[in-house]
């Protein structure tokens, strides 16, 4: 059962046209950087405003990505935890995550706008696979930037992207994770302009990236309503999802923005925690939420997930926090290494460590969820962290 | 000139590059605070060496404009412990003889606070700022903060920005217009791109605000074919280079020397 590409809800719509959420979003970025923004928001608001772009989407969507993804019913964890919990099943995509949705939106586009070459930034390597896969189906030449010791915690899904034909670069600078990632595709952004489509892996980075990569996540939260009503009879009482940068959260978040009843969580690591604490910071092109010291230096994440490990989170986050339409708590390594752990024997679901993050929040607040039906955003699958769980267990 | 001859109510950094520029072409090194225990000599020596004025980097922890070497700078700038109250408050203590421009990210300014942080580049001797990652669309609250202290903020163009973006970019700026001499970071290179000569005389076209070339140059050479259509040049990453290689205090002026003698050969002193 293909699902019809909706509407953008009215709570999470597009922003306005200097790219804020509120106060949050912008396009803080260098002059050279200007007229690409420009010219990527036109062919993004053209491309969506022509239905052959969208059924060419959806098609893509559901015949390569392997969409629509089964909402699956946890009963086993669901009655341990003594509530009803449903698994949204990105983990089921083509690629292993939720990331392939926006790389298929964002490579039809580049392709669209004549662009030859695809860069990006990866953080566990999942935006990264997704990426490199999407340029080999396009026939478009790729660069993966990834922070080095990301490089070393995911060397698995290195020899994937350098397998499917794209060229990893290690970010060198600073902590050598995803933060510096970002900062390095955007230099290489800037030089390469003319040819090269910077494809963002989550609702991050100037305008038009963090409603774009929203827009294509959407068909997350679409499909997971329509199937928790057929399994259900009625909505969810909570959504939830883990949020680093958090294009995951935004796509199932934006499914449920209009239905009052639904509470939105974002499940976030206790070492990259940004949601609505202190005051807001300018980086990576975005006004947002971000972890940094008294005078305004970016603090470096640190979480056992490469994915979260991001000091800051997306602009649309921070308004949803600060209008307090979603909620953002933070869970530790500890408490996700066991949600990982127990999902995968009372389920046989080995999630990603990066979904595990909302997991971890259910089962930590699960007295207070007693009965009710709960909504989980699976974002990924967890072949890819296996290797380190088990280094770390076994420790 | 000296910048004690004139007072904060009558200072304009737009009329002093134009009456500098008008027997030669403008030199503007770039100095990281806090790069080495002695930055300040690093200026003293810079405007010795013949610098119409100098930018003063305040070093930010995610430096999304520069190339390895401002990155690398900023880093050993952040690990000895610089912020922006300290770099402002080491300038306050000095007298300089030419206009400074601190450059920096906008996050630190807005961090600060608009109002105090303009209050405060006053106190250290700035004639106006430098923040990339501001470009004019997000500019007007800090604009506004910064020219009720006589602060002019200078905004950059590229060389793909729009001839329509341009003519806003020139209305807006304050100081001199930064032309950014290619697309790509912050660095010294061996040639600079006609694309510099090209944006220069597009802005030249439009307006008589002073137009300053920076990124990629590394020497009297790549100076003297980046000022041909321009007022003048900033020179940054290759002393930069040189500070972070360890060279002396005079090594390090030595390079805006050979700049400085460049220019005047070619353009006139």
């Amino acid at each position: 059962m293909a699902m019809p590409i909706a509407a953008s809800p009215k709570n999470m719509g597009a922003p306005n046209d200097l790219g804020f959420f509120g106060e949050f979003g912008g396009r803080y970025v260098g002059e050279p950087l200007i007229e690409a923004c420009l010219e990527l928001e036109t062919a993004f608001t053209n491309a969506w405003a022509d239905p052959s772009f969208r059924q060419e989407f959806l098609d893509l969507l559901n015949g390569y990505g392997g969409r629509p993804s089964p909402t699956t019913e946890c009963a086993n964890l669901g009655e341990m935890l003594g509530l009803r919990l449903l698994l949204k099943r990105e983990d089921l995509n083509h690629t292993g995550s939720h990331k392939i949705n926006n790389v298929l939106g964002q490579a039809l586009l580049a392709k669209r706008m004549g662009k030859t070459r695809l860069i990006a930034e990866t953080g566990a390597g999942q935006h990264g696979v997704a990426t490199a896969t999407a340029a080999a189906l396009m026939g478009m030449t790729c660069t993966v930037y990834m922070g080095e010791v990301d490089m070393e915690r995911q060397a698995l899904n290195v020899f994937r992207m350098r397998l499917l034909g794209t060229e990893v670069r290690p970010a060198m600078s600073g902590s050598r994770t995803l933060k510096d990632a970002v900062n390095e595709a955007m230099r290489a952004w800037v030089s390469e302009v003319g040819d090269t489509h910077y494809c963002l892996g989550s609702v991050m980075g100037p305008h038009p990236y963090p409603w774009m990569v929203r827009t294509f996540h959407e068909i997350i939260g679409t499909e997971a309503r329509q199937q928790v009503l057929d399994l259900t009879g009625e909505l969810p009482d909570l959504a939830v999802a883990c949020v680093g940068g958090g294009s995951n959260a935004a796509g199932l978040f934006a499914g449920f923005a209009d239905d009052p009843s639904v509470r939105l969580i974002g499940a976030e690591p206790a070492g990259g925690a940004a949601a609505g604490r202190g005051v807001p910071a300018i980086v990576h092109g975005m006004k947002s939420y971000f972890m940094q010291d008294e005078v305004g230096q970016i603090l470096e994440a640190e979480s056992i997930s490469a994915g979260l490990d991001y000091p800051g989170l997306g602009p649309e986050h921070s308004h949803l926090a600060k209008t307090q339409r979603a909620e953002y708590y933070s869970v530790t390594d500890e408490e996700v290494l066991e949600a990982f752990q127990l999902l995968s024997r009372t389920e046989g679901i080995i999630p990603a460590l990066e979904s595990a993050h909302a997991i971890a929040w259910v089962m930590k607040a699960k007295d207070e969820l007693a009965g009710q039906t709960v909504l989980v955003n699976m974002s990924g699958r967890g072949d890819k962290d296996v290797q380190q769980v088990q280094e770390i267990l076994e420790q | 000139m000296s910048a004690s001859m004139t007072t904060s109510n009558t200072r304009s950094l737009r009329g002093y590059l134009t009456e500098r520029s008008a027997s030669g072409r403008l030199l503007m090194p770039y100095v990281t605070a806090g790069v080495r225990g002695d930055w300040l000599e690093l200026i003293d020596a810079c405007i010795d060496a013949g610098a119409d004025a100098i930018e003063v980097g305040i070093p930010f922890s995610d430096p999304a404009i520069d190339g390895e070497t401002i990155q690398q700078a900023s880093v050993v700038a952040l690990d000895a412990g610089m912020t922006p109250a300290q770099c402002l408050s080491e300038l306050a203590k000095r007298e300089f003889g030419v206009p400074l421009i601190a450059m920096t990210h906008y996050n630190l300014v807005y961090r600060y606070g608009h109002e105090r942080f303009a209050a405060d580049l006053v106190g250290a001797g700035c004639w106006g700022t430098i923040l990339p990652d501001l470009p004019l669309d997000v500019a007007g609250d800090w604009i506004t903060a910064a020219n009720e202290h006589d602060i002019e903020n200078v905004l950059l163009a590229a060389p793909v920005t729009s001839d329509e973006r341009l003519v806003e970019v020139v209305e807006n700026t304050g100081g001199f217009v930064y032309v950014v001499s290619t697309m790509g970071t912050t660095g010294g290179r061996d040639t600079v791109d006609d694309a510099a000569t090209v944006l220069a005389r597009r802005v030249k076209a439009l307006s008589d605000v002073p137009a300053i070339v920076g990124f990629g140059i590394s020497n009297a050479e790549t100076a003297v074919t980046a000022a041909e259509a321009a007022d003048g040049v900033i020179i940054a990453s290759a002393l930069m280079r040189r500070v972070l290689n360890g060279d002396s205090t005079d090594d390090v002026a030595s390079l805006v020397s050979e700049i400085r003698v460049g220019l005047d050969e070619a353009y006139g002193a």
